[in-house]
C-alpha cells in the first residue's frame, strides 16, 4: 500500500513536472496570414519579442479556413500549450464551446469578450485611436474630403470608422467623410485589389486622405494612395515604412502588447482571466510617428494631437463607441 | 485488360497509385529541406496513431463518404456531378434550418428531420442542372460547377442578412439548442479513448447506412439496374424502354441528396451552427474518392477513410513542422488525387500487361 502510494506520488510528480516543462504558450494566427503587415503581423511581432526577451519557445499555427478554427484551437490546447492566444472576433463562438473542455488551459482572445472562467478577453478602444488619426487627417486634407476603407462590414470596423469621422468633424465640421467596406465575409480581410479599387473610387470623389482598417486589404489601399499621390493612414501595425513620406501615420493597435503580456504574465504566474481594456491611457492604441512620416507632421498638428490625446485620457473628450448603440453621431 | 484479377483492380492498382503519390510527395518534402521519413511518420501517427487522430480522421471520412457516394451514384448513370460542393452547402443550410426551426427535445428526433432537410436541399440544388441536362442537353459538368458558385453566394447572402445573430459580428447562425446537437464519439465511444475534442459523431453511422443503401439501390433494385443500364449505353437503355429523362433526373436527385447529407455531419454534428465554408472542399474530394473507390460503396468507404487520414495527418504535419505550410499539405493531397484519379491508366496499362504476360506464361 505504502509502496503503491509512493509509486502514485512519483507518477503524479512526474506528470506535474512534465506539464510545467511542456507549457509553452501558443498563438493561433488568424485568416489573412502571418505577414499581413497589420493585425496578425502585430500579434506575431509580439510573440517574437517575447521569444527574444524570455529565451523560451512558443507554438504557432496559421488558420486557412473558417471551418478549421475549432480543430486548431483544440489541437493547440491538447498539445499542452498554455496560454493559448486567439486573434479576432470570429473566434468567439468557437472559444465559448472549446474553453470549458480545457479548464486547465488559459485562453486569451483579442477583440471580443468571451465570458468563461479561463478566458482573458482583450478589447481595444479603437475609436479613441481612430479619433486621433481623424483629427490628423482633417488637418492634412486640402480638399476637405477624407475617406475610410474598412475590411469586413462588422460593428468592430464601424467603430474605427465612427471614431475617425468624429475626429475629422471635430476639426472641420463641414468636411466630408466617405466610408466604404470591402465585403461581408472574412475574405474581405485579404483582398488588396478590391481595397485599391475602393480607394480609386474615393479619390475620384475628391478624397485626399484615406484611412484603411482592413487587415491585408489595407496593403492595396496604401499602395493605390501612394500611386495616386494622396496620403494614407495605416492600421494595427506601424505601416509608415510601407510608403515612406506617403503614409501620414498609422493607428497602432498594440495587439503585440496583448500577446506579449499574455505570454509574459502567464510565465510569471500573474495571468488573470477577465476583460482587459486597452486604450489611449494605457498605450493600447495610439498614432505612429517615426522617420518615415516626420516630414508630414507639422508642429501645429503635433501640438493639436498632443492636446487632444490629453483631453481624451482625462475624459474631457468622450469619443462615441459605435458598438454600444450601433449608431454614429458623425455619419 | 480483362485478364487482370479482381483483387488487382480494386486493391493493387490503388495501392501502387498511392505509393507513387507518396513517393513524389517525399521528393517535394526533401526538396524544401525537411526529412520525408519523419514527415510521413508524423502524418501516419497523427491520423491513426491515437483516439484523437481517429476522431478527426473518421470525421473527415464521414464527409467524404457522403460526397463520394454522391459522385458514385451519378457516375453509374454516366453523369459527372461535380456540384457536390454546392449541394453539400445547401444541404448544410437545410440541416441548419431544420435544427433552428423547432425546439427539439432530443437528438433522436432532430437527426431524422435533419437528414430529410439536408437531403431535400441537396437534391433540390441538383434538380435544376439535372433538368437542364435531361431536357435541354446543357452539359452537367458546366451547370453543376456554376451552381457551386451560386450556392456559395447564396450562403454568404443568407448568413449575412437573414440568419446572422443580431449584433454579432461573425457571419454564422446561432448555435443549435441542446436537443438538436448530435452525440459525439465521446458520448458513445469514451471507452475507446475518445475525448471531448473528437468531432466524430453519430452522422458516421448515417454514412455507413448510406453505403449499404447505395449498394442495395444500385445492384439490387430495378431503378439501380436502369441507372446502370443507362450509364453503360444510352441507346440500349432506350431500346429496353428506359426513359433517359427520368433516369437522369432521378440519379442526380439521389446524388444531390447524398451530398446534402454531409451537412448532418459538418453542420449539425461538428460546428453545431452554420458557418461560411463548412464544406471545406469535400465536394471535390468526393470526386477523387469515387474515382479511387471505383464507384462501389465499399471502395468509397475505404477511399474516404484514406482521404480522411490524409486530411487529418496533413493538419498534424502542419502543426508539428511549421516549415511545411498549409500549401504543402494541399500539394500532397493533390498528388494523391492526381495519381489515383487522373493518372490511373498510367499504372493500369502496364500492370494489366504484366498480368496478361503472367497469364500467357502460365498457360
Amino acid at each position: 500500500m505504502t509502496f503503491m502510494k509512493t509509486l502514485f506520488g512519483a507518477g503524479t510528480a512526474l506528470t506535474l513536472s512534465m506539464t510545467a516543462a511542456l507549457a509553452e504558450p501558443g498563438l493561433i494566427i488568424d485568416l489573412g496570414g502571418k505577414f499581413d503587415k497589420s493585425f496578425n503581423e502585430s500579434a506575431y511581432n509580439g510573440a517574437q519579442r517575447w521569444l527574444k526577451d524570455s529565451g523560451g519557445a512558443y507554438k504557432e499555427t496559421e488558420l486557412q479556413s473558417e471551418a478549421q478554427r475549432e480543430q486548431s484551437m483544440r489541437r493547440m490546447a491538447e498539445s499542452g500549450a498554455n496560454p493559448v492566444v486567439v486573434l479576432g472576433f470570429a473566434n468567439a463562438s468557437t472559444l465559448e464551446k472549446v474553453a470549458p473542455d480545457y479548464p486547465e488551459t488559459m485562453f486569451t482572445i483579442v477583440d471580443m469578450v468571451v465570458d468563461q472562467p479561463n478566458v482573458q478577453s482583450v478589447v481595444f478602444k479603437e475609436h479613441e485611436g481612430s479619433y486621433l488619426v481623424g483629427v490628423l487627417a482633417a488637418m492634412a486634407s486640402e480638399s476637405n474630403v477624407v475617406s475610410f476603407v474598412g475590411g469586413m462590414d462588422v460593428p468592430l470596423i464601424s467603430k474605427f470608422a465612427c471614431g475617425y469621422a468624429q475626429g475629422v468633424k471635430a476639426v472641420k465640421p463641414d468636411a466630408k467623410v466617405i466610408v466604404n467596406m470591402t465585403g461581408t465575409t472574412p475574405t474581405a480581410w485579404n483582398d488588396p485589389v478590391k481595397g485599391g479599387e475602393l480607394t480609386r473610387a474615393q479619390i475620384s470623389q475628391g478624397s485626399d486622405v484615406v484611412y484603411a482598417a482592413a487587415g491585408g486589404t489595407g496593403i492595396g489601399v496604401l499602395q493605390t494612395a501612394a500611386d495616386e499621390g494622396i496620403l494614407s493612414i495605416g492600421v494595427d501595425s506601424n505601416q509608415n515604412h510601407l510608403h515612406p513620406g506617403k503614409v501620414l501615420t498609422s493607428m497602432v493597435k498594440r495587439v503585440d502588447n496583448a500577446v506579449y503580456e499574455a505570454f509574459d504574465t502567464f510565465e510569471k504566474g500573474e495571468f488573470t482571466p477577465g476583460i482587459k481594456v486597452m486604450g489611449l491611457n494605457n498605450g493600447g492604441v495610439g498614432w505612429a510617428l517615426d522617420d518615415n512620416n516626420e516630414p508630414l507632421i507639422t508642429e501645429s498638428m503635433m501640438a493639436t494631437l498632443e492636446e487632444t490625446q490629453g483631453r481624451i485620457i482625462s475624459g474631457d473628450i468622450v469619443v462615441h463607441d459605435y458598438t454600444t448603440d450601433s449608431s454614429c453621431p458623425a455619419f | 485488360m480483362n485478364k487482370m484479377p479482381k483483387w488487382a483492380d480494386v486493391a493493387l492498382i490503388p495501392a501502387i497509385n498511392l505509393l507513387l503519390a507518396l513517393a513524389v510527395s517525399a521528393l517535394v518534402i526533401a526538396y524544401i529541406g525537411e526529412n520525408p521519413v519523419q514527415a510521413m511518420k508524423i502524418m501516419i501517427k497523427g491520423a491513426v496513431g491515437s483516439a484523437y487522430g481517429w476522431g478527426y480522421t473518421l470525421y473527415y471520412a464521414t464527409n467524404f463518404i457522403f460526397t463520394g457516394l454522391a459522385v458514385a451514384v451519378a457516375f453509374h448513370a454516366r453523369l459527372f456531378n461535380i456540384g457536390g460542393e454546392g449541394q453539400a452547402m445547401l444541404g448544410g443550410l437545410g440541416v441548419a434550418l431544420v435544427c433552428l426551426a423547432l425546439p427539439w427535445p432530443h437528438w433522436t428526433l432532430a437527426l431524422p428531420a435533419a437528414v430529410v432537410g439536408g437531403a431535400l436541399f441537396g437534391a433540390a440544388w441538383a434538380a435544376i442542372p439535372a433538368y437542364l441536362q435531361a431536357k435541354r442537353g446543357s452539359h452537367i459538368v458546366i451547370t453543376t460547377i456554376m451552381f457551386n458558385f451560386i450556392a456559395s453566394a447564396l450562403l454568404v447572402y443568407l448568413l449575412n442578412n437573414v440568419l446572422k445573430v443580431p449584433g454579432s459580428m461573425a457571419p454564422e447562425t446561432p448555435r443549435f439548442i441542446e436537443g438538436a446537437r448530435l452525440p459525439t464519439a465521446y458520448d458513445f465511444g469514451a471507452w475507446l479513448g475518445f475525448t471531448r475534442s473528437a468531432p466524430l459523431n453519430v452522422a458516421f453511422f448515417v454514412a455507413l447506412a448510406c453505403c449499404v443503401g447505395v449498394w442495395f439501390l444500385i445492384w439490387r433494385t430495378r431503378l439501380g439496374y436502369e441507372i446502370r443500364a443507362f450509364g453503360q449505353s444510352e441507346p440500349a437503355a432506350v431500346y429496353a424502354g428506359i426513359q433517359p429523362v427520368k433516369i437522369t433526373v432521378i440519379a442526380m436527385l439521389i446524388s444531390g441528396g447524398l451530398a446534402g447529407l454531409m451537412g448532418v455531419n459538418a453542420v449539425q454534428g461538428e460546428a453545431e451552427r452554420l458557418i461560411i465554408d463548412s464544406v471545406q472542399g469535400a465536394g471535390f474530394v468526393g470526386i477523387a474518392v469515387a474515382l479511387m473507390g471505383r464507384s462501389h460503396p465499399v471502395g468509397v468507404l475505404i477511399a474516404a477513410v484514406l482521404f480522411g487520414a490524409l486530411y487529418q495527418g496533413g493538419a498534424e504535419l502542419e502543426f508539428e513542422i511549421p516549415a511545411i505550410s498549409r500549401e504543402m499539405i494541399v500539394v500532397i493531397q493533390a498528388l494523391v488525387i492526381l495519381f489515383t484519379g487522373a493518372l490511373d491508366n498510367m499504372v493500369r496499362a502496364p500492370v494489366a500487361r504484366l498480368f496478361s504476360g503472367f497469364g500467357k506464361g502460365a498457360a
